[in-house]
């Protein structure tokens, strides 16, 4: 279960864009704040195009607050620091490297010698059950462990806090559940902080220990819900539970879904 | 029924799948599985009995069509009283080096390129131009300046190749995947190691593509170089034949700027199965 020590806060963050034409602008977050506990799953939802994957980039330091202030383990951020893993739907996986150096990448800009960092990216493949695969060059995997190589690449730098954007939504149905199973039972077993970012809303109830609802353009956060169920390291386990559908239920109201037309 | 039956969740009987000797799959003959090689052969024998034996045939005279004979003869005289080995090593020599020279400084100042998207903008509508422009015309200029020697044809060579390989990598720096960079970025990777680790690998299929244009590019380059001015070269051999009204010569010579050009091509080729060999097959 999470303590209390935080892990990543973000004080009334706002970022805004110039938009296309050059000249005027475009918010894509407004004063958003939240807060994450070591340990946590906290799963950001929300409509496509409401600045969730704005969060991941100001997060992982590749883009900066216009304003507010983002605390990372106690230190604002500035800059990329090795504290953020990221992943994202796509696998970004170097399609010239063996799986294993591909694990390695991340490892690369720290003064580690050649032998740590292939110890290192072993160990974080056997984690991740794909140590029959250290060898095999990424178009010999299949989609799903693709995605498995690219979280074992991401916990190789030992993040304290991994940030996932939409990691399972290029995977065919039953691939993404066996894969959520998956990395739930990796983030569980070794305590991981973790953001999830989705439109998934079945995904956040299941998954996560929080789920922070996000509104449209400008992204503001609009509800919490806290996710009171067992079995977090399985979300094929909390799929039967009943609280699952009134999680899912309370979503779809705060999103307002049923009165949208596509 | 005799068999036993199994049913299915859905109640259909379905006939028990016994284990059986696997039927012998019959071979594939030979001449079957090279029927391709097989056919490409046959067609180039054809092709040169019907050039040895349809000329004649129509009464067209060798000083027209040489068959494939008088070819023949005509490269065994070439090599004994026209230096053809040493015309031949000038060209293969002198199109290597363009085509090496000329790949090197495409490539380099691709990347410089790729790298510098502001002078990339500004030199864009010059490189375009001078692209468009046929390198080939130059070759006159050369030689008034540099003299009938072997550097106007080797520039022309090197100017050639140099603008496919250029448009190649600089197209491919253009297009690397934003997210790959900010991966690196995010690891907090220096400017070189994203150029290195990514951007360079990233480029190698489009480099690789331009090679293979560049490869065939060099022959042309130099044949040019060489038709215009100078006394050495498959390509002087080819005006020097013109002059002589001797067709024959001229067939020799351009088959054997042909195989250069193979030869540079296969080179190219064997290079990129190595280079990009994580490519599965079935896309490359």
């Amino acid at each position: 279960m999470p303590n209390t020590a935080s892990v990543l806060d973000l004080i009334s963050v706002t970022k805004r864009f110039v938009a296309p034409d050059g000249v005027s602008q475009l918010t894509a977050i407004e004063q958003v704040t939240m807060n994450v506990r070591a340990g946590e799953f906290v799963a950001v939802v929300g409509p496509s195009g409401c600045g969730k994957s704005t969060i991941l980039n100001l997060v992982s330091g590749l883009d900066r607050a216009s304003e507010g202030r983002i605390v990372l383990n106690g230190a604002p951020v500035t800059g990329p620091n090795p504290s953020v893993g990221f992943m994202l739907q796509k696998d970004l996986l170097l399609p010239w490297r063996t799986i294993v150096s591909n694990v390695e990448f991340g490892l690369e800009a720290r003064g580690l010698s050649a032998a740590e960092r292939r110890e290192r990216a072993l160990r974080e493949l056997k984690r991740c059950r794909l140590d029959d695969f250290a060898n095999s060059y990424p178009y010999q995997l299949s989609g799903g462990m693709r995605q498995r190589a690219a979280l074992a690449r991401t916990l190789a730098i030992e993040p304290a806090i991994v940030l996932l954007d939409e990691p399972f939504s290029a995977l065919d149905a039953q691939t993404k559940m066996i894969l959520q199973k998956s990395f739930a039972q990796t983030i569980a077993s070794e305590g991981i902080t973790t953001v999830l970012i989705t439109h998934d809303l079945l995904e956040a109830a299941t998954m996560s220990d929080r789920i922070l609802v996000m509104s449209e353009r400008p992204g503001r956060i609009i509800d919490e819900i806290i996710v009171d169920l067992p079995d977090r390291d399985n979300p094929m386990a909390r799929m039967h539970q009943p609280k699952v559908k009134q999680y899912v239920d309370r979503l779809m109201a705060t999103l307002h879904l049923e009165e949208k037309v596509a | 029924m005799s068999a036993p039956e199994a049913s299915s969740a859905l109640g259909l009987r379905l006939p028990a799948t016994e284990p059986t000797a696997q039927p012998a799959v019959p071979t594939i003959p030979w001449y079957t599985r090279h029927a391709v090689t097989l056919g490409s052969l046959a067609f180039g024998v054809a092709f040169l009995l019907t050039w040895q034996l349809l000329p004649p045939a129509l009464g067209v005279p060798s000083y027209i069509i040489p068959t494939v004979s008088d070819l023949i003869a005509e490269a065994g005289r070439m090599a004994a009283r026209e230096r053809l080995i040493y015309h031949f090593a000038s060209t293969f020599f002198i199109g290597s080096i363009g085509f090496i020279v000329g790949s090197l400084l495409g490539a380099a100042i691709g990347y410089v390129l790729g790298m510098s998207t502001l002078l990339e903008k500004i030199l864009s509508p010059y490189l375009l131009g001078l692209q468009i422009a046929p390198k080939v015309a130059f070759a006159p200029l050369f030689i008034m300046w540099l003299g009938y020697n072997a550097w106007p044809k080797l520039i022309v060579t090197i100017l050639v190749v140099f603008f496919p390989i250029l448009v190649n990598v600089l197209q491919s720096m253009k297009t690397v995947d934003r997210d790959m960079i900010n991966l690196a970025r995010a690891y907090s990777m220096s400017r070189m190691q994203i150029f290195w680790k990514i951007e360079v690998p990233a480029s190698m299929p489009a480099l690789m593509a331009g090679l293979r244009i560049g490869a065939t590019l060099a022959v042309i380059g130099v044949t040019v170089g060489e038709l215009v001015g100078g006394n050495t070269g498959l390509g002087y051999l080819i005006t020097f034949g013109e002059g002589q009204a001797n067709t024959a010569m001229v067939f020799n010579a351009i088959i054997l700027l042909t195989i250069i050009g193979i030869v540079l091509y296969g080179v190219v080729a064997f290079i990129e199965a190595r280079v990009l060999h994580y490519i599965p097959r079935a896309i490359r």
